[in-house]
């Protein structure tokens, strides 16, 4: 199988893409076509299939109907080398006995590392310091705070070099990295190897002013485009309904253009 | 006490014990951290069913139980997998038909069947060729699955994120439950169906309070079962003691001794 990059392919294709649990419809014809290189923010309701979405890029749950490929392939012809994955760090099951190390070890291997080798140990170590995590390296995972968590699920990420990041709200629910300090993070990663970031996020303002693109979701696809146009007070009130918060948006949104 | 080992029953009780240290060590870290404990034991209920059905129809108890005890295993995974029913109802559902089962077997052999009670308590002192043989089988079988351990201890951590980078999670499942019920059907025989479980589960759990990695927990839940096996033989020996029993506690003492030394930290 050949895995060299498709140059010039869009990042994520996806088109009449419809997902069902059962008679439970999760997405619902969706259509979308990312750029490689752009940073995608995806909002929308809890429920809204946002994860789905997500887990029908990494190959993890099957599309009902409709077609999905990434880096120009189909999932399941994508070498998993080229995509990062942050889960929400809700997943992680704190009774495993692990060392960041390994965690991290983890994204490079695809598999849990007995002993590391000393290349692996450098590239790891690499990978935890440029998150600014190096002093975590030899601590046992399961006792990590969520900032640490979210540091060292960056790293893992990271290591393995990937064309395309997908991150699962990786700010919300505890006590976080400054947000600052992980878009930096991203855009850093971003600016240095042109990969394409699809992140999931409840934060409509740093949606706002990080991302190049940003979708609306609520079972359809309500908006996809630049924020400005995305996270309009049309798009986020048909997505949210509650009309408070997408109109104070929309009017915070409407002072900082002014400004 | 060294002379004891030169007694050829004893040499025969620890090398059977050290096998089965070895294979409870190596597979009980993914049954505890997989939240299948229940599953030894379960599986051990299931096994006997199948030694019933084997002396019901006048086979060697042994063959009958390892296909039973395998496709009660499978059918587990397969519960676990295709509905919403919890890992622990699965296996307690087919525990309690396997047993049944076995109880009505015994019944329609309508003669005295001590031989059951072996499996019941099982009787490590009397280990036959053929047990020894088939536990050193699967040491040997396990041994060709050390390049899988990576894979399934990956898909222990985070199933998830094992599945996206194409770990074959289900099939894992299947292979990793087979397995385990061989490991059950051979240790039964030792140990007995009563005790089975605490093999699998509680030097993995010992391991778990001072392991700082899995490799570690594998590597601690081995030494716990070495020592208490070897340990276990000579008290029982000395005192008399039942051996299989006499083992089991010795674990029980090296887990309760753990739990108060290493408290958990924060
Ligand atoms: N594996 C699954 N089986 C059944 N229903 C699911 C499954 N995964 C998600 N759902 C349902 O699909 C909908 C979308 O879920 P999800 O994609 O997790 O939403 P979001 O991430 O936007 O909060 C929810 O109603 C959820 O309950
Ligand atoms: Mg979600």
């Amino acid at each position: 199988m050949n895995a060299a990059p498709q140059k010039g392919s869009p990042a994520v294709e996806v088109e009449h893409l419809t997902v069902r649990f059962g008679d439970h419809l999760a997405l619902e014809d969706v259509n979308l076509t990312v750029p490689a290189g752009a940073f995608v923010a995806i909002v929308g309701p809890n429920g809204a299939g946002k994860s789905t979405l997500l887990k029908v890029l990494l190959g993890l749950v099957p599309p009902s109907s409709g077609r999905v490929r990434i880096l120009g392939r189909p999932t399941d012809g994508v070498d998993p080398r080229r995509i990062g994955y942050v889960p929400q760090f809700k997943t992680l099951d704190r009774t495993f006995p692990a060392l960041a190390e390994e965690l991290v070890a983890s994204g490079l291997r695809r598999a849990w590392p007995g002993r590391l080798t000393p290349a692996e140990r450098a590239r790891v170590r690499a990978a935890l310091e440029r998150v600014g995590a190096g002093q975590l390296i030899g601590r046992p995972v399961g006792r990590f705070s969520g900032g640490e968590l979210q540091r060292v699920y960056l790293a893992r990420a990271f290591v393995r070099r990937p064309q395309l990041v997908m991150l699962d709200e990786p700010a919300t629910g505890i006590d976080v990295l400054g947000e600052a300090d992980m878009y930096r993070l991203l855009e850093d990663y971003q600016r240095e190897t042109g990969a394409t970031l699809l992140m999931i996020t409840h934060d409509w303002e740093a949606a706002y002013h990080h991302a190049t693109h940003v979708i609306v979701l609520n079972r359809r696809l309500i908006g996809f485009g630049p924020p400005e146009r995305a996270l309009s007070e049309r798009c986020l009130r048909e997505a949210f309904g509650h009309v408070g918060h997408a109109h104070g948006f929309a009017m915070v949104l409407e002072g900082e253009r002014r400004a | 006490m060294l002379e004891v080992w030169s007694l050829p029953f004893m040499q025969r009780a620890l090398l059977a014990g050290l096998v089965m240290a070895l294979l409870a060590g190596y597979y009980g870290p993914f049954v505890v951290q997989r939240g299948l404990s229940f599953l030894g034991s379960g599986l051990a209920h299931a096994a006997f069913g199948g030694v019933a059905l084997g002396l019901l129809l006048g086979l060697e108890p042994l063959w009958v139980a390892v296909p039973f005890t395998a496709a009660v295993a499978l059918g587990i995974t397969w519960v676990r997998e295709r509905t919403h029913i919890r890992g622990d109802t699965a296996v307690g559902i087919f525990f309690a038909f396997s047993m049944a089962l076995g109880i009505v077997f015994l019944s329609l052999k309508r003669e005295y069947t001590a031989e059951a009670f072996t499996y019941l308590f099982g009787s490590i002192l009397a280990v036959a060729p053929a047990d020894l043989w088939a536990s050193l089988a699967l040491l040997a079988l396990t041994a060709l699955t050390l390049p899988l351990w990576g894979r399934w201890a990956y898909a222990t951590f985070d199933r998830e994120l094992a599945a996206a980078d194409r770990v074959p999670v289900v099939l894992d499942d299947y292979l990793l439950a087979f397995l385990v019920a061989l490991v059950v059907v051979v240790a039964m025989k030792l140990v007995g169906l009563l005790l089975v479980a605490a093999f699998l589960v509680i030097p993995a759990a010992a391991a778990r309070q001072w392991a700082r990695t899995f490799l570690g927990m594998v590597v601690g839940a081995v030494l716990v079962g070495t020592f208490s096996v070897f340990a276990g033989l000579l008290i029982s020996y000395g005192y008399d003691l039942p051996s299989g029993a006499t083992v089991v506690l010795l674990q029980a003492f090296v887990f309760t001794a753990a739990a108060l030394v290493f408290r958990r930290a924060s």
